[in-house]
């Protein structure tokens, strides 16, 4: 039986460093499923499925050669499923001048909606002088658009923030 | 009348490109029967192309009207289409019947002048805009062996850039 472990890895950024990991896994019979792999701050991170015969010990002896090249991996066993994605249907956007909370309080809003976050970025813009945040979330949920932008409202107000609240209309040809 | 079954990829049958349609017979409006049909009873979509149910040719039915507020010109039927002028681009979000579980990404034109025959021959000519115009590009690409998949420009929304008017 094969069993599901999810692979995380940071690194400083320099080319190559999917190739090995990937190769490292291949080798060991391993299948590979959904990732995410990015570059944050200068540095590399991936956050992967990967299906494999063995046991955790297995995969940790597996990536040990690609760790010593200075890459730290974190594998964790986990109950993984593939084909079950959820279609996102609503979009926000918030930016403003760099300030603490914006994640926390955005999502606070959003929750209390019962929106359920797909997927989640930030960054951070303009100048050392004047850092500009954004913050972009794609989501699930039964509230309306104009639900959501009224309870963002209130706090674009408070921190002087922009918001924008999108319907995401997938079309299935 | 009969449902008839997608092809999903990675049949290789989807990625051929289909021929003309040059008569039009009781056969041709039969078959188009048959893909109203499939469409109507799969799952909820806004279009179907001819070779996605394995008849290689440029046939398509698009009806956006199930979505609410979408302008659109009704249950169309449309054979030989060519698209004969375009404007703008436009990014959003698109699945396929033929590709199922998966969505993402796709630019295109915003505007199209479309010409195409109708289940008889006749010429049919209509300016479309946004999700139906849309809809006609998605399923024109069948046509030419092209999926969604082809014309991916990110898997996620994240990060586009706004349009400003």
């Amino acid at each position: 039986m094969k069993n599901w472990f999810m692979v995380t890895l940071v690194g400083q950024d320099k080319p190559g460093i999917v190739a090995a990991v990937t190769r490292a896994l291949y080798e060991g019979g391993c299948n590979l499923g959904e990732a995410s792999m990015v570059r944050l701050g200068g540095m590399f991170t991936i956050m992967m499925m990967v299906e494999y015969g063995g046991d955790e010990a297995g995969m940790v002896a597996l990536t040990a050669p690609v760790e010593s090249t200075g890459l730290r991996i974190h594998i964790d066993a986990v109950q993984g499923t593939l084909h079950r994605h959820i279609e996102p249907n609503i979009r926000v956007t918030v930016y403003g001048a760099d300030q603490a909370g914006i994640v926390c309080e955005t999502t606070e809003a959003l929750a209390r909606l019962e929106l359920n976050i797909i997927n989640l970025e930030t960054d951070v813009g303009g100048t050392d002088e004047q850092p500009i945040y954004i913050l972009h979330i794609e989501g699930v949920t039964d509230t309306t658009r104009e639900d959501i932008e009224t309870a963002l409202a209130e706090l674009a107000r408070r921190k002087h923030i922009e918001t924008r609240v999108t319907s995401i209309n997938t079309l299935i040809g | 009348m009969a449902r008839l079954e997608i092809l999903t990829f990675p049949d290789e049958r989807l990625k051929q490109v289909s021929q003309p349609v040059e008569t039009f017979d009781d056969r041709l409006r039969q078959f188009l029967r048959d893909l109203e049909e499939t469409m109507d009873g799969g799952p909820p979509s806004v279009g179907i192309a001819a070779p996605q149910v394995g008849r290689f040719e440029r046939i398509l039915l698009v009806d956006v009207s199930i979505k609410p507020k979408i302008k659109n010109h009704g249950r169309l039927f449309l054979i030989n289409p060519r698209i004969v002028a375009e404007q703008g681009q436009e990014v959003a979000r698109e699945g396929c019947l033929s590709v199922p579980d998966f969505t993402g990404n796709v630019s295109r034109a915003e505007t199209i002048e479309l010409e195409a025959q109708d289940p008889y021959g006749s010429p049919l000519s209509f300016t479309m805009t946004g999700f139906e115009a849309r809809a006609v590009q998605h399923e024109m690409d069948h046509l030419d062996g092209l999926l969604f998949l082809d014309r991916l420009v990110s898997r996620r929304d994240l990060f586009r850039r706004k349009k400003y008017k």
